[in-house]
């Protein structure tokens, strides 16, 4: 195995590109869960995202329109599951899945032309005097638009949801649909706008995996991105920082392992592989075993049906 | 002096029922006006139509002379009419502010909203401190946060929907103390409730409803609340028979009972000692979120505890779960009807499997004898007077009052020589609710303890042979009933909690 | 205004009915999506559903395909079917699926090429024993650690995938076999085989399990306290607790019971319609499976149904795949729409639709 060929700031760098997609997605479930929500489909929105963002792309010939693209394909699937779950009351743990599966053999459709086929590329930003810092700045400045937009999306929620009545409302209806349907507030609308807006981000984290990340189309280019984003959400506790964290603590360990099997490492390529899968669950676990803090950052509402019933 | 609210023939009906028929009273600015009448007369479906829940079918309101027909809770508001209901609309996780923001239309910056809460709690006497969390708070202070958040929207009408039911004696003192000044500013209130000692203390006319109707208007200062009983009630109720044997050995003893809340926000049990004997009944008195709860969860064995923390007849069976336990003769009745003590989906039959399968016989090796199971519903539903269209039907479809005959007869049925009650005839109709006391009654003349949680001083009082208050999770030592006055109760129960008070208590 | 009311009782109409009806919106709205893609959708839906059963060019070769296929879904979903009725979502049904094939396969391969009676009963054991082990781990992690077990099952069948390719390009890789990956093939060593019972039907081992499976799963949810206690636990926990069930337990036996069942199929797949031990055996049934048991309302006999009618999409799509051209990833999002459909319209076995206002009595 041959360690020297492994650079730690390149490490470091496409450590925050691998981490991009699971953050958007993540962030997105965040404000899906904190309304009281539990939508697994994260998956099957994600991917069908990748390709309406590359075919977007690829007609277009803009990546940007891409990712526009990709916020409207994921948002109006989960559309499907805001009204699944919020007027036919359906279960939501099936209903999230039924959207992964639906998701998964629909983008398989819709990607059967763009095999193959290259898309527009999304170059790197340079900004002056950061990027041209010696170590810094080849880590953290020299990235693509949509790393730094995913990170000023994080703040953006995190302010949302502590400081504007919005967030207070949101997160009120997470803790109590009863009390808040008391209140006057109106459940179900609220609800769906969350579960647009996590589709819509999810649309985003697929989109740029296929048109930056790889960047190409292929069959379950996700290859379970989207679980790994519901397990972040857990282990971020439903706080934007800490799902960042998370975000980029996975991407890390992606990273790693495919520059050691790159390097030669004397492990079996797919114990590397699996690695990263084996790694959330263990965060999983230390996280849930913490159980008086884990229970009361959980939405007390999450994953039950809202009915009014007056 | 023109009336502030005037109510003309207001009806309002639901499919099989007429929950307001030609309703009238009015209200004049500054009354404290009383709305009396038992479980089901319809004074919840009244007021809603009054807060703008509910459509009226018929009839007229006036406001200040005007017509007034609010499409919603927020137009309500906006002219002036505020309700604290009887079930919080709160939540846990959040602090005083923001909910009191929630409950508001347009609410100044939380930082300036934290200022008016501490004035305007400060001058009503119901101080409040708007960074703590709710769920940590009392059920009295719980309240005190709905009163602030209808407060802080000047309201020229309250509405508060039987608000001393998580009280202390004490505490109901301080409310009525608050409620008194409000008056006296100016502000209507338009109190429900079906406790007459102390509407006959606040109130200045009351309204009574009975069936949909109202029975009569009066002032309850000049009646005697024999009176205004007979006239909620429509009929002398006798009071339940007491067979007056003497008691026998020890059946169940707690000793240094110590368990904690499943729940987050829950009260834990702090070294809980009591004992009752064959053919005694004990009360337990408390309000909401002292440990009533918890303390169920412990008998029943849903918490398990210390081997020799819970006894029963001599033996130690803390360490053992609710299976065990109803072996052993020890059966339980927890306080939610829908989804504790009965799965709201399954039909009767299936719920009298859920407790009765071991005491009755129903299984065999595993296997569920259907047939028998079937007979023992027959046989809860027949001697319980359970309105049912039959065993098959779901435990959601029926009413409330008639699916805790259920569950109680269910217990009851299995003839246990310990039983605990939660709560049993919370929202019941006054006939059920007297049928489950003499059933109780009865099961004690037969033999067993029984031992009764409950909030209602009064059914405490009346069929209790001894008596004691959990507060905090403590319980005060047990005294014979007889001679209790409600004071001494409200000492027991903790008195204000340690609230403090702007105002003096006199 | 439409509005919701939910009914005292639940209707025993419409939960018979509910399947029924979400297959017929499924096909109408296949019928559309194959329209889009180009293909006549009536063309389409008839050769998806009708000519693997009746047409007289290949009825013959695909009849007995429906077994196969179908024995592995209802096998599978049987075992779901019980955890999901509790509330215990065990999504990893693949990854047990393929840990019981390796399980089995190793079993009976590590006694090749003896001619012993007792080889395939002991596959069959520790093809169930693999599958029960895999999901003991979601099963632990959820009582010691009360960590979420969809998403721990779920991370293992990515888990399970990678052991598989190392298994088959290299522990359990066929020394004979000319360096191609995959393990010796089962089906053709006569002492491992899982054999058609019926030849021409279809009917293997595996279908045969499925039988049974749904015979025991009918006995213990009608019958028995543990099928009741399933039951509850799922409709109201609390209730659950109050009536003595142990929510631990409970969650260990229905885990291991579908982890044993999802082995079980993987094995009968590995030793007979697959033959052998290959990286890509696995044909996403643990998630089909996931269909099945809610188009069969999580009732046995409604899962055998639903398997047969699942594997009919299965078969009639490779059909319109070679027939018409269709894609096969038509029938994968044909397959999500039916579970969409069914899930909308299962709201009206437990509440009625209103138009206008509440009436007065």
């Amino acid at each position: 195995m041959d360690l020297s060929a492994i650079n730690p700031l390149v490490l470091l760098a496409s450590l925050m590109v691998a981490a991009t997609p699971i953050l958007l997605a993540a962030l997105g479930e965040v404000v899906v869960e904190k309304a009281g929500v539990l939508n697994l489909g994260v998956e099957g929105m994600m991917i069908t995202g990748a390709i309406c963002g590359f075919a977007t792309a690829v007609m277009t010939g803009s990546p940007a329109l891409g990712f526009v693209g990709a916020a409207l394909g994921g948002a109006a699937l989960s559309l499907v599951f805001a009204f699944l779950t919020q007027v036919l009351l359906s279960n939501q743990v099936a209903t999230g899945l039924a959207l992964t599966l639906f998701g998964l053999g629909f983008s398989s459709l819709l990607g059967q032309n763009y095999v193959g086929v290259v898309p527009p590329r999304t170059t790197a930003l340079h900004i002056p005097v950061l990027s041209d810092l010696p170590i810094v700045g080849r880590v953290l400045f020299q990235h693509d638009i949509w790393v730094y937009l995913s990170i000023l999306l994080v703040a953006a929620v995190w302010a949302a949801l502590k400081y504007s009545r919005a967030g207070l409302v949101l997160r009120a209806v997470g803790e109590n649909h009863d009390a808040a349907h008391a209140l006057g507030y109106k459940v179900v609308r609220i609800r769906v706008a969350a579960i647009m807006f996590g589709g819509a981000c999810a649309g985003m984290g697929g989109a740029y995996l296929s048109l930056v990340r790889v960047p190409s189309w292929t069959d379950g280019i996700t290859a379970g991105a989207g679980w790994i984003a519901l397990a972040i959400v857990v282990f971020g506790a439903w706080k934007p920082w800490r799902v960042m964290l998370g975000a980029y603590l996975f991407g890390g360990i992606t990273v790693l392992q495919l520059n050691l099997q790159a390097a030669g490492a004397r492990v079996p390529v797919e114990y590397l592989s699996m690695s990263p899968y084996l790694i959330t669950i263990l965060v999983l676990v230390i996280m849930s075993s913490n159980r008086s803090k884990a229970a009361l950052n959980a939405p007390a509402s999450l994953g039950r049906s809202f009915h009014a019933s007056i | 002096m023109t009336d502030l609210l005037r109510l003309a023939g207001l009806t309002k009906a639901y499919p099989g029922v007429i929950a307001n028929s030609d309703v009238s009273f009015a209200i004049a600015p500054g009354e404290i006006h009383a709305l009396l009448g038992e479980n089901g007369a319809g004074k919840s479906t009244l007021v809603k139509m009054i807060y703008g829940l509910v459509r009226p079918d018929d009839g007229q309101m006036l406001l200040h002379g005007a017509p007034y027909a609010p499409p919603e809770p927020r137009a309500a508001r906006a002219a002036g009419v505020a309700m604290v209901f009887q079930h919080f609309s709160l939540f846990d996780a959040l602090n005083v502010a923001e909910n009191v923001a929630l409950g508001m239309e347009n609410p100044p910056k939380l930082g300036e909203l934290a200022g008016r809460i501490r004035k305007v709690s400060e001058a009503y006497g119901l101080p409040l401190d708007p960074a703590r969390l709710v769920g940590d708070l009392s059920a009295g202070e719980r309240q005190r946060v709905e009163i602030i958040r209808c407060l802080l929207q000047d309201p020229r009408l309250l509405i508060m929907d039987e608000p001393t039911s998580v009280l202390t004696p004490q505490e109901v003192a301080i409310l009525f103390q608050t409620l008194r000044k409000l008056a006296a500013d100016g502000t209507a209130i338009l109190y429900i409730s079906h406790k007459l000692e102390e509407i006959r203390a606040l109130c200045d006319s009351a309204t009574i409803l009975r069936r949909g109707k109202v029975v009569a208007t009066c002032t309850p200062r000049e009646r005697s609340a024999r009176a205004l009983a007979e006239l909620m009630v429509g009929a002398v109720l006798t009071p339940p028979v007491r067979g007056g044997a003497a008691p026998g050995p020890v059946a169940l003893q707690v000793r240094g009972l110590n368990a904690r809340s499943p729940n987050p926000f829950g009260t834990a049990l702090k070294d809980i000692s009591f004992s009752v004997r064959h053919g005694e009944i004990v009360g337990i008195a408390g309000v909401a979120g002292n440990g009533q709860d918890e303390l169920l969860l412990a008998l029943s064995g849903e918490i398990r505890a210390e081997r020799e923390a819970v006894q029963v007849d001599g033996a130690g069976i803390g360490h053992l779960g609710p299976d065990e336990r109803r072996r052993l003769g020890l059966v339980t009745a927890p306080e939610e009807r829908l989804g504790h003590a009965a799965a709201p989906d399954m039909s009767l039959t299936e719920n009298a499997l859920l407790t009765g399968a071991i005491r009755k016989g129903l299984t065999r090796r595993g296997f569920i004898d259907w047939g028998a199971t079937r007979a023992f519903a027959g046989q809860i539903v027949e001697g319980f007077d359970v309105r049912t269209p039959g065993i098959g039907v779901a435990a959601r479809a029926l009413s409330g009052g008639n699916l805790q005959k259920f569950v109680i007869g269910r217990e009851v049925l299995q003839e246990p020589s310990v039983l605990v009650v939660n709560q049993p005839t919370w929202g019941v109709d006054a006939a059920a609710a007297a049928a489950i006391r003499q059933a109780l009654i009865d099961r004690a003349a037969a033999g067993a303890a029984v031992v009764v949680i409950s909030q209602d001083l009064d059914e405490l009082l009346e069929i209790t042979d001894c008596f004691a208050a959990l507060n905090g999770g403590r319980l005060s030592a047990l005294r014979p009933t007889e001679g209790l006055t409600v004071d001494e109760i409200g000492l027991m129960m903790g008195g204000a909690h340690g609230m403090e008070v702007a105002h003096e208590v006199a | 205004m439409i509005r919701l009311e939910k009914r005292p009782t639940p209707s025993r109409f419409w939960t018979m009915a509910t399947p029924v009806v979400a297959v017929l919106l499924t096909m109408v709205a296949g019928g559309i999506l194959f329209a889009v893609l180009g293909k006549n959708p009536f063309e389409a839906i008839r050769t998806i559903f009708w000519d693997p059963l009746f047409n007289p060019d290949f009825a013959a070769y695909s009849r007995p395909q429906l077994l196969v296929k179908a024995g592995p879904l209802i096998l599978i979903a049987i075992g779901l079917s019980l955890g999901f009725r509790a509330g215990i979502w065990n999504i990893g049904a693949e990854g047990q699926y393929i840990m019981g094939a390796i399980a089995g396969a190793a079993a009976g391969l590590a006694f090749y090429p003896a001619d012993h009676w007792w080889i395939f009963p002991l596959m069959v054991i520790a093809g169930a024993l693999g599958g029960w082990a895999w999901a003991m781990i979601p099963a632990i992690l959820k009582t010691r650690f009360n960590t979420n077990e969809i998403l721990v099952s779920l991370l293992l069948v990515y888990v399970a995938e990678q052991v598989l390719a190392s298994m088959a390009l290299g522990a359990m890789r066929d020394p004979e076999g000319g360096g191609f990956p995959g393990s010796r093939n089962l089906s053709q060593w006569p002492a491992a085989a899982n054999h058609e019972l019926v030849a021409g039907s279809g009917m293997h081992w595996g279908v045969v399990a499925a039988v049974v499976a749904v015979i025991f799963s009918y006995i213990l949810l009608q019958k028995h306290m543990l099928g009741f206690q399933i039951r509850l636990t799922g409709q109201a926990p609390k209730a659950a607790r109050f009536a003595g069930v142990n929510p631990n337990r409970l969650v260990v036996v229905c885990l291991g019971l579908s982890g044993a069942l999802a082995g079980l199929a993987g094995l009968f797949e590995v030793a007979g319609p697959a033959g052998k031990l290959s990286i890509d055996f696995n044909t996403g049934y643990g998630f089909t499976a996931i269909i099945v048991a809610f188009l069969g309302r999580l009732h046995p006999v409604g899962i055998l149904l639903a398997g047969l009618l699942m594997a009919l999409t299965y078969i009639g799509g490779e059909l319109a795949q070679f027939m018409l051209g269709l894609p096969s990833a038509a029938i994968q999002a044909f397959q999500g729409m039916l579970l969409f459909f069914l899930l909308a319209i299962d709201i009206l076995a437990n509440y009625r639709i209103r138009i206008g206002k509440a009436k007065v009595a």
